[in-house]
């Protein structure tokens, strides 16, 4: 098994057509992802990549032809937020969200309505989800994976890559790798995802990789502490060098007032029995010396 | 982005919300100007306020009291004259100066745990809220305004009972917590604060009025939000930008200034930070924090290096690019590129891995750059590298 995304997804892609919208989805399906549908209005009726994927005019229609019940969304930034909320209109249970700079306030009213209407979104702002050998949804490159039992999250695209390639490169293999997004106001959070994790029977260790800003991560070692005791875990902090007051790239990545801060962060996480790796080369070696025996 | 307290007062002026008049002077006879306007008007003195875009301006000496014209003059030529932090007061705001009975802490935030916007308030004005939280977070009350429908009068309420303000102050409080709210989402702000937001005393027809003003007023505006805002992108203060900041902005390359030596360049901002980090662990430090983002080509990658270069504390440039999006030979093209260009030699070590990195590899090594299999090593071999350079200093 896995979390989010398997073989019974069944995606769409919002703004299929567009130069970033093609150009992933022609690796998804490469890697097996079955894309049932692309949507970009005004363009219903044709076909894309190559004629393999139907192109509909709205998300509902998508849904209404091909059975979708999962999105992935690479509208630019201002049309983002509808698109979002055109998905969960549509019935769609799990939206990731791969746009960068949507404005925070405009994700206060969506993740609101996502909530109500019982979906998940991932994201804004996010390299999407992979689950090895089943499917992959975003921009998270194939090649750095491998079957396996692991789950990882993280709030970062590629340091997920260099952690999730040390992990393969050392034989140690991944049940779901989600990155949740680098903004401050995302969907679905460390702790969120902690506890798709925990239910899931094949993930049987977790990679977390935070970095500065906000308190997600001390909130998710506070829930490991109590809930995931007999569970391997190993983290990764980024910003252990950032200085205080400035936005470091990631819209949520800023230390303010004294908060925030790695040391915090890497503090919640060891008072929760979790190792923290001083480079995520060393996650593989940590993960074992927690116990992982996969 | 940060803007000055001239510019966030005219936000909330333009929602309704009490604040005395105010005018902003570049040099000391505009102050003294102003100054003679407000006394005339009826003011028993001003108040001269340095512009600058850091805290702390008072306790650097760069707020005062006038009496006279010729005092204002005085003190705004001192004020003008001053650096605040390392930047230098270009300008300063005049305005009466007010009589004051309370002073009140009241701010609006994005709250990320909750995904609300919080509004904070406090009975402890005047005061710098982090320093509040500190020291007696109990003062501090909060309430969230609600996602579909902004803030509610009853939260309004509850906020200004809970700070002791009733009578005939409750309902310019409810307005004034309404409207900081409604600045905030009016300008996608990420923060709004009245700090003090003060009961002033003033004399009117039948003596004595006391009403509910804004003394200061601090905003900072989402960056994502500034192209649909065109008006706000106005109000950048570039007297307080680096040149070096406008020219990453041009190139969509996201870069911090730092102190240290060795020059990064790096795609993706978790990985930016981790590879900041891993100069630190060996040893060195970082000079910036930059992210070239995501798919970069060639003139990005030489946009990087000249800004990396324009720093003289420069000894060694460590260069990481984890390809998804970002096609490695592109980088390593514009690299090559970017050396044959390049005023000052500068050792540089290369770690290009994820989409065609070998062909970027092939590309590197005919064109001799020091390369590097993995991040701690990248990290050890730029420390290496610029000590070398300086025989010893990292």
């Amino acid at each position: 098994m896995s979390i989010l995304i398997g073989r019974e997804t069944r995606l769409v892609v919002q703004g299929i057509t567009g130069r970033e919208g093609e150009f992933h989805s022609r690796q998804m399906l490469e890697y097996g992802t079955r894309i049932v549908a692309g949507v970009t209005p005004g363009k219903g009726g044709l076909s894309a990549l190559d004629n393999r994927v139907p192109v509909f005019d709205t998300v509902g229609e998508a849904v209404r032809q091909t059975g979708a019940n999962t999105s992935c969304i690479f509208v630019p930034a201002f049309g983002a937020p509808d698109a979002i909320l055109e998905a969960v209109g549509a019935g769609i249970e799990t939206i990731f969200c791969i746009t960068e700079g949507i404005p925070a306030l405009d994700m206060l009213p969506v993740v609101e309505v996502v909530r109500a209407a019982g979906a998940r979104l991932i994201g804004p702002n996010c390299p999407g989800a992979t689950s090895p050998g089943q499917a992959k949804v975003g921009i998270i490159p194939g090649s750095i994976h491998r079957v396996g039992r692991v789950g990882v999250v993280s709030r970062s695209g590629t340091l997920t890559y260099e952690a999730v390639q040390a992990m393969t490169d050392a034989g140690i293999g991944q049940s779901t790798c989600v990155g949740i997004g680098g903004d401050p106001i995302i969907g679905t959070t460390f702790l969120d995802v902690l506890q798709l994790f925990a239910a899931d029977p094949e993930t049987e260790a977790i990679v977390l990789i935070g970095e500065i800003g906000g308190s997600a991560e001390e909130e998710a070692a506070a829930w490991a502490a109590a809930y995931l005791r007999d569970v391997p875990m190993a983290a990764f902090i980024a910003g252990r060098t950032a200085p205080e007051g400035k936005r470091m790239g990631h819209a949520g990545a800023i230390i303010s007032g004294g908060r925030g801060t790695a040391a915090e962060k890497v503090t919640a996480l060891e008072a929760a029995g979790i190792r923290v790796a001083g480079s995520p080369t060393e996650l593989p070696a940590l993960l074992r010396a927690s116990g992982y025996r996969g | 982005m940060k803007i000055q307290e001239a510019d966030a007062k005219s936000l909330l002026a333009a929602h309704g919300l009490p604040v005395p008049p105010w005018a902003v002077a570049r040099t000391a006879a505009d102050a003294r100007v102003a100054a003679e306007r407000f006394l005339a008007a009826g003011a028993g003195r001003v108040v001269i306020k340095a512009q600058v875009l850091v805290g702390g301006r008072g306790k650097a000496g760069g707020v005062k009291l006038a009496g006279s014209p010729a005092e204002a003059e005085e003190v705004a030529a001192r004020i003008l004259g001053m650096e605040i932090k390392g930047i230098p007061v270009r300008k300063v705001l005049v305005g009466p100066a007010a009589v004051i009975v309370k002073e009140f802490y009241l701010g609006a935030i994005l709250d990320r745990a909750s995904r609300r916007i919080v509004l904070m308030a406090s009975a402890e004005g005047g005061v710098e809220i982090e320093e509040v939280a500190r020291t007696t977070p109990e003062a501090i009350h909060r309430v969230a305004a609600h996602p579909l429908l902004g803030l509610l009068d009853w939260q309004a309420r509850e906020l200004a009972f809970a700070v002791g303000l009733g009578g005939p102050q409750l309902r310019d409080f409810v307005r004034i917590a309404r409207g900081i709210v409604a600045t905030m989402r009016a300008n996608d702000a990420d923060l709004v604060e009245v700090n003090p937001l003060a009961i002033i005393r003033e004399s009117g027809p039948e003596g004595y009025v006391e009403r509910l003003a804004c003394l200061d007023a601090k905003v900072t505006l989402d960056d994502s939000a500034l192209p649909r805002h065109p008006d706000l992108e106005k109000l950048r203060d570039l007297d307080e930008e680096d040149p070096a900041d406008a020219e990453a902005r041009h190139y969509d390359i996201s870069f911090i200034h730092l102190d240290g030596s060795i020059g990064c360049m790096v795609n993706g901002a978790g990985l930016a930070m981790t590879t900041m980090d891993l100069v630190n662990r060996a040893g060195g430090a970082p000079a910036n924090f930059l992210d070239i983002g995501g798919g970069a080509k060639a003139d990005r990658v030489s946009a990087a290096m000249r800004l990396i270069l324009a720093d003289p504390k420069v000894r060694a440039i460590l260069v990481n690019i984890f390809g998804g999006i970002t096609r490695g030979d592109e980088v390593a093209r514009g690299l090559i590129d970017a050396r044959a260009r390049q005023e000052r030699d500068v050792p540089m070590v290369v770690r290009i891995v994820g989409t065609n990195a070998e062909e970027a590899g092939r590309l590197l090594r005919e064109a001799a750059f020091e390369t590097a299999a993995t991040l701690d090593e990248a990290a050890i071999k730029a420390v290496a590298a610029a000590r070398a350079k300086t025989g010893g200093m990292a």
